[in-house]
């Protein structure tokens, strides 16, 4: 028996509403994140990471306070990233309830901010988030700025740099793939998944149930997220767990 | 009623804790304290931990705590989690520190060496995710959560009771661990039950009403 492979429904938050995008751009209401997440729970969702997808930082406590209720309700491990630039925004975020932390744009302009955090509040509280995008067949590039912003910097060098600075799991977001509902970028889950010892989490793509249990058996990664599938009612989070199981995955039900 | 008391002795974030049971405390009153008396004076009492142990054991001491947590361990429904377990312990590879010795046994690091998998791929440490629980005796805090059923963990150490007797639940890793014991009044679990959706808080409110 081993750990079983993790299903976590994403939550995209601006203004307090859970809203999702394709390709990044072009949103749509999804509803209230609290009463959503406790949805995903009670399906059997593994863990509910929200975005803080907000531009502007003076709605930042926003998420704070949906971080706090949803924790006093939803009793499974709740990850959150947007708008994560210093230490102390983690510690923020862990105080309101939350049990991992993901920084993405702030870790590729201050790479020591995977390391100072790491040390603060343990590895097993950092998640990494990279947008990738494809540059070359076989070849990736990390872009921040919400996608807009191309480094230059390869996926899978920057993904083993990060777990050398102490990130705890990487989440990896393809941004080609993402709101297409074509499955994820098996390549690319791969190539990182392979590259670094620490858990991968497949995002960006999921249209469909057979994806979901791809991302694991092809890919290699450690869980899979999806959004829209699960918040437009297609799938219950239950109904992706048997189809995984029913294709030999270890899962929790 | 009583209180229930869930022991701060300044070692991270308790309101996970404190929210999970509050919502199956049917009532009663969840307190979060450091203050001896108020531990004291609790009808049962939550032993958590996060961290490093020698930084807990520290913590603990500096806050005046360990002989209310010694009392309560004698005299009253008590619930170790995670840390809260390996506190309990003799003694900890984790900075060699030695524990509060409630039980007796050692708290060793997942061995390099066996973290591997059947087909050959390695087990990170920490032990992070869902694992399942195997139950090696009934017991009230175990009433309606199957034998089996998946908890969430994160940790680097586990224990090793010198009394097999002890033993309440184990769990695999590379190796098989204790990952729960339970004597008497005290019951301590190494995955988090706060975390660990509706078996958790099946067994937070088995907790709740015990009468050991």
């Amino acid at each position: 028996m081993a750990l079983a492979k993790r299903i976590i429904p994403c939550l995209d938050v601006t203004a307090g509403r859970v809203v999702k995008g394709t390709n990044f751009v072009e949103l749509r209401d999804a509803g209230d994140p609290v009463e959503i997440a406790r949805r995903y729970d009670e399906q059997g969702a593994d863990e509910v990471t929200f975005l803080d997808i907000t531009a502007s930082s003076d709605q930042r406590d926003i998420i704070l306070h949906i971080i706090e209720a949803c924790a006093s309700q939803v009793f499974i491990p709740l990850t959150v990233g947007g708008g994560v630039r210093k230490v102390e925004d983690v510690r923020r975020l862990l105080n309101a309830g939350a049990d991992k932390v993901s920084m993405n744009t702030a870790a590729v302009q201050n790479p020591d901010l995977v390391s100072d955090a790491s040390a603060k509040v343990g590895s097993q509280c950092i998640v990494v988030a990279i947008d990738a995008k494809q540059t070359a067949p076989g070849q990736w590039c990390v872009f921040t700025h919400g996608g807009r912003n191309n480094t230059g910097i390869d996926v899978v060098t920057w993904a083993k740099d990060v777990a050398a600075r102490g990130a705890g799991e990487i989440l990896l977001t393809s941004m080609d793939r993402d709101g297409t509902k074509n499955g994820f970028d098996l390549a690319l889950t791969r190539a990182v998944s392979d590259a670094v010892a620490i858990p991968v989490i497949a995002s960006g793509g999921v249209g469909n149930l057979q994806h979901l249990a791809d991302g694991v058996t092809q890919g290699g990664a450690d869980a899979v997220l999806a959004a829209s599938i699960f918040h437009f009612g297609e799938y219950t989070v239950r109904q992706a767990k048997e189809y995984m199981r029913d294709r030999g995955i270890e899962v929790r039900l | 009623m009583g209180k229930i008391a869930v022991i701060d002795y300044g070692m991270g974030n308790l309101r996970s804790v404190w929210q999970a049971l509050e919502h199956v405390a049917e009532g009663r009153e969840v307190v979060v304290t450091a203050d001896p008396a108020v531990v004291a004076a609790a009808e049962r009492v939550v032993f958590p931990g996060q961290g490093a142990m020698p930084d807990c054991m520290a913590e603990l001491d500096a806050r005046g705590l360990r002989p209310a947590v010694l009392q309560a361990a004698k005299d009253k429904p008590f619930l170790g989690i995670c840390i809260g377990l390996q506190m309990l312990f003799e003694h900890s590879e984790e900075g060699g520190v030695p524990g509060l010795g409630v039980f007796a046994g050692q708290v060793r690091r997942f061995p390099a060496d066996k973290m591997v998998t059947a087909d050959g791929s390695r087990l990170k440490v920490p032990h992070m995710g869902w694992n399942q629980v195997r139950h090696t005796r009934p017991h009230a805090l175990w009433e309606g959560i199957e034998d089996g059923a998946r908890f969430y963990f994160v940790h680097s150490y586990y224990v090793t009771p010198e009394d097999p007797a002890v033993v309440a639940g184990t769990a695999d890793y590379g190796i098989p661990f204790t990952c729960a014991v339970a004597r008497d009044n005290i019951f301590a679990i190494q995955s988090h039950p706060e975390k660990s959706a509706r078996d958790g808080l099946a067994l937070l409110r088995n907790f709740i009403r015990w009468q050991p």
